[in-house]
């Protein structure tokens, strides 16, 4: 049997930075304690962003990395997935466009199923690829909505092109409650931090990790890299301390730009990981989440030449900062705002309707002319090319990873939107076709004519009469240092 | 080989509500408001009428759909009235089903009425509605200002006029519009305005301020036309106003998804109005329109129908309007009775109000804001977006011109 690896890896952080000094100044009436986290930068979704649209973004720049088979299995792990019931594997894989003879499965249920999805993925030879997102919410004016940031990871396995190897894994399971949510609720009940440090964190993961230099027959002087997702510095260091690693070895956590994704967590500090390092190197994985999943990577010769498609360190530099606390607010649907009776249009979705035009509208496909070689958006029975006209002849074109180029737009403030105002504009394909669709991830005052743009998935409507919710696609910048 | 409608069909009478926030009138208030001026103004009785064309968009808001509620506001004989609706044509259109079924020879004298009641939304701007359950799934929320305001952009980029020279060629519509519909009892919006309060005013989709949109009226318009024949018999005094022309034109999706569309200007007012320049038999359309009402629904739309219309060269709107070439003084009057914007826009009535106005200025009865002895006048609306439009163009003219 062909030993199974990681061949790509990638990380999506929303675009959107939330000052943590303007959280803790507006906060501060409240809770004045705050303020010593009031530091750096945390991720943070736009109303038109969810752990869907975030791990679909993930999962295209890691796709784009995969030099062997496309994945057959399909692993969407997230505590926040936007549906109880209703594969959001299976959704995010129509967006990728991997086709209906793949096994998706959704995993949850705790912190620790991103990374216990990586460790199903590396024990079976299939090829795979599992997304792992969150977006969690927070209370105002608690340490979470500091410490919180939204994001996704993807990491595609497999056998061909392997750029990190499993050494060995253990997961340990323990009803630990360090936080809890119950179904339904909005908000994670955390339990004393220091509680969670001396009989959680420095107990199991110790524990762990001794077991697993122990599997695989390395020294802990050995480890080139640990990641601890979501453990505070200090605890992370008496980890170290505890298990004999130098303490140079610990990977910072992600705090200062982007804060602690949940579920994501683990896999995008280790695409952060795998983006430096070199081949030969030796990583250690452990989350801490209801006990511990743990992995010891070695990273193969391949990693040499790898180039990520959008790496987390450009990502991390290309934010846009927020210090609009009412705003972040409000689109994490924790305040209210009148966007008056406009807003009350129903957006009710024809199920049977969406069907016909799933892979139109959650693909992003159209057509392609046979007879003429008009690419266009959306498919009609007939070539829409004024000297074609011909019926029957559109086969279907992925529209999906084409450039566009802005050719009119608008910044709306009539039009309904919970980010206003609403941008959108006719964009042209450079290949041929035209649509006019959405702006997102632009500010105002930012689009002009002639902008190169891609397409992302996001969020197009939100029912609350039905709790339901429509994707497509928007037009975002190419290259995002390109609006600032 | 057929010859066109030409010179086949003349206006009776017509009528034409005040536009406005019409909060006392229902809208069978207001049909009966055109309808009883029309009549008055044709001399017939209402059991003279043989057929009715009536138009009315949105349905939803108001009387629902079908003809039924024109023929039960008006108690007209059990005749045939047929509703129609194509966006902001439908007031067009219904006119062209009545001078079809007269220049047809089924009917002697025929009615086209048309009219909106927008102002049941309690909201302002037109009603938010769906584009339809697969349209819902992809197309942007848009509104009509900011799928308008993609004009701005595009000409801009098109003809490298900068944004800040459109803007002012903008604003010298809107307060042309105002400087007109201060002059006309019926309008809307009868207050003058200054060039700078159209520049200041708050954004409602870039770059589309206030002031160049305009406005959300209840209203309704009427005509009544028969042949020249019937019209000297029944004993109509006056010149009699014909129509030369009466075209549609409809989008095919070239705009919305070919990609050789640039978006700034309307391809179907193009086609449309060269349809109806050869209807007309008009050749030369600057020396021969004293007149033309268009579909200014936004600043910018007028600003490129200009084009369009082949009243200025393509790329040279803007020069033309900030030299006052469309002016009430200018050498074409370009909504003289305030427009869209100012007399209001009611959109089933939009059509028929336009002629209304061609139909008083031809005839010599257009008051205070009357032009010097028109000959030929055109009317044009643009319903829809302009990537995905209806486009009616009308001419009219004293019938021996």
């Amino acid at each position: 049997m062909p030993e199974t690896g990681i061949t790509s890896i990638a990380g999506y952080l929303p675009r959107t930075r939330m000052s943590r000094s303007a959280i803790a100044a507006a906060v501060k009436w409240a809770n004045p304690a705050l303020a010593a986290m009031g530091k750096g930068h945390r991720t943070t979704c736009k109303p038109d962003e969810d752990s869907i649209t975030m791990a679909v973004e993930a999962g295209r720049y890691c796709l784009a990395g995969i030099e062997g088979d496309e994945p057959r299995v399909l692993q969407f792990a997230s505590t926040t997935a936007p549906f109880a019931d209703r594969g959001n594997a299976v959704l995010a894989g129509e967006a990728l466009g991997l086709g209906t003879e793949i096994r998706s499965q959704d995993l949850g249920g705790s912190l620790g199923c991103g990374l216990a999805a990586l460790i199903n993925a590396l024990e079976q030879d299939a090829p795979t690829l599992t997304l792992a997102a969150d977006r969690r919410a927070a209370k105002p004016a608690s340490a979470s909505e500091l410490r919180y940031g939204h994001g996704a990871a993807a990491i595609a396995t497999g056998s061909d092109g392997i750029i990190a190897r499993c050494l060995a894994s253990v997961t340990l399971s323990e009803d630990f409650i360090d936080h809890y949510r119950s179904n339904g609720a909005e908000f994670d009940y955390p339990a004393e931090d220091r509680w969670i440090r001396d009989e959680g964190q420095l107990q199991q993961l110790p524990e762990a990790i001794g077991q697993l230099l122990a599997k695989s027959g390395r020294d802990a002087a050995s480890i080139d890299t640990v990641i601890l997702p979501g453990v505070p510095a200090a605890a992370a260091n008496t980890v170290l301390k505890q298990c004999k690693i130098p303490d140079d070895r610990l990977l910072d956590g992600l705090n200062a730009g982007c804060g602690y994704t949940g579920t994501a967590h683990p896999l995008l500090m280790l695409a952060s990981a795998l983006e430096e390092a070199g081949p030969g190197e030796v990583i250690l994985v452990a989350n801490f989440a209801q006990g511990v999943q743990s992995l010891l990577l070695e990273t193969t010769d391949a990693i040499a030449g790898r180039v990520a498609a959008q790496s987390i360190a450009d990502q991390l530099a290309s934010g846009r900062e927020d210090v609009d606390y009412m705003r972040f607010l409000s689109f994490n649907d924790q305040v209210e705002v009148d966007w008056g009776i406009r807003a009350e249009r129903d957006n009710r979705t024809s199920l049977s309707a969406f069907n016909r035009h799933r892979k139109t509208v959650t693909g992003f496909v159209g057509g392609k002319c046979t007879v003429c070689g008009t690419p266009q958006f959306p498919k009609g029975p007939a070539c829409v090319n004024p000297n074609c006209r011909s019926f029957g002849t559109l086969e279907d074109e992925p529209f999906r990873d084409k450039i566009g180029r802005i050719k009119s737009f608008t910044e709306d403030w009539l039009a309904i939107s919970a980010n206003p105002p609403l941008m959108y504009g006719n964009v042209g394909f450079e290949d041929g076709g035209v649509i006019m669709m959405e702006f997102t991830d632009f500010e105002p005052g930012e689009l002009k004519v002639g902008m190169p743009v891609r397409f992302v998935l996001r969020i197009k409507d939100k029912d609350p009469k039905r709790e339901f919710r429509r994707y497509f696609w928007k037009a975002a910048p190419a290259n995002m240092s390109e609006a600032d | 080989m057929a010859q066109g409608i030409r010179d086949k069909v003349v206006i009776l009478g017509m009528g034409c509500s005040r536009f406005g926030e019409r909060w006392e009138s229902s809208a069978e208030d207001l049909l009966a408001e055109s309808f009883q001026e029309a009549i008055a103004d044709a001399g017939i009785d209402r059991d003279q009428i043989e057929a009715v064309w009536f138009g009315l968009s949105m349905d939803e808001q108001n009387l629902g759909k079908s003809g039924l509620s024109a023929s039960q506001s008006l108690r007209l004989p059990n005749i045939p009235v047929t509703r129609v609706e194509n966006l902001c044509a439908t007031g067009s259109e219904a006119l062209r089903g009545a001078v079809y079924a007269v220049a047809s020879g089924a009917v002697d004298i025929a009615m086209a009425i048309g009219v909106e009641k927008l102002k049941d939304t309690g909201y302002g701007g037109l009603p938010e509605r769906s584009k339809g359950t697969f349209n819902d799934l992809w197309q942007p929320s848009a509104t009509a200002p900011g799928s308008f305001a993609q004009f701005a952009s595009a000409y801009s980029t098109r003809h490298g006029v900068e944004m800040e020279t459109l803007k002012e060629a903008m604003a010298h519509i809107s307060w042309k519009s105002h400087e007109n519909g201060s002059k006309n009892p019926k309008a809307h919006l009868r207050r003058r305005i200054t060039k700078d309060a159209v520049l200041n005013a708050p954004m409602v989709a870039y770059p589309l301020g206030l002031f160049d949109c305009c406005g959300v009226s209840d209203g309704s318009a009427c005509a009544i036309v028969t042949t020249p024949e019937m019209a000297a018999k029944l004993g109509k005094t006056g010149d009699l106003v014909s129509v030369k022309a009466t075209q549609v034109s409809v989008s095919n999706g070239m705009e919305m998804s070919h990609g050789s569309w640039d978006g700034s200007y309307a391809h179907t007012t193009r086609i449309a109005v060269d349809r109806a320049y050869r209807e007309a038999g008009i050749e030369d359309p600057v020396k021969e329109l004293a007149m033309v009402e268009v579909h200014d629904c936004f600043s910018i739309t007028e600003l490129v129908t200009m084009e369009d219309l082949g009243l200025s060269k393509p790329g040279e709107g803007y020069r033309d309007v900030l030299e006052g070439k469309f002016d009430a003084d200018g050498e074409i009057a370009c909504n003289i009775d305030g427009g869209l914007k100012c007399f209001g826009h009611p959109i089933g009535a939009s059509g028929l109000r336009m002629v209304y106005e061609c139909y008083q200025q031809l005839r010599g009865t257009a008051g205070e804001r009357q032009l010097n002895t028109p000959k030929k006048a055109l009317t044009h609306n643009l319903g829809g977006f302009p990537n995905f439009n209806v486009c009616a163009v009308t001419v009219l003219g004293l019938l021996d011109s």
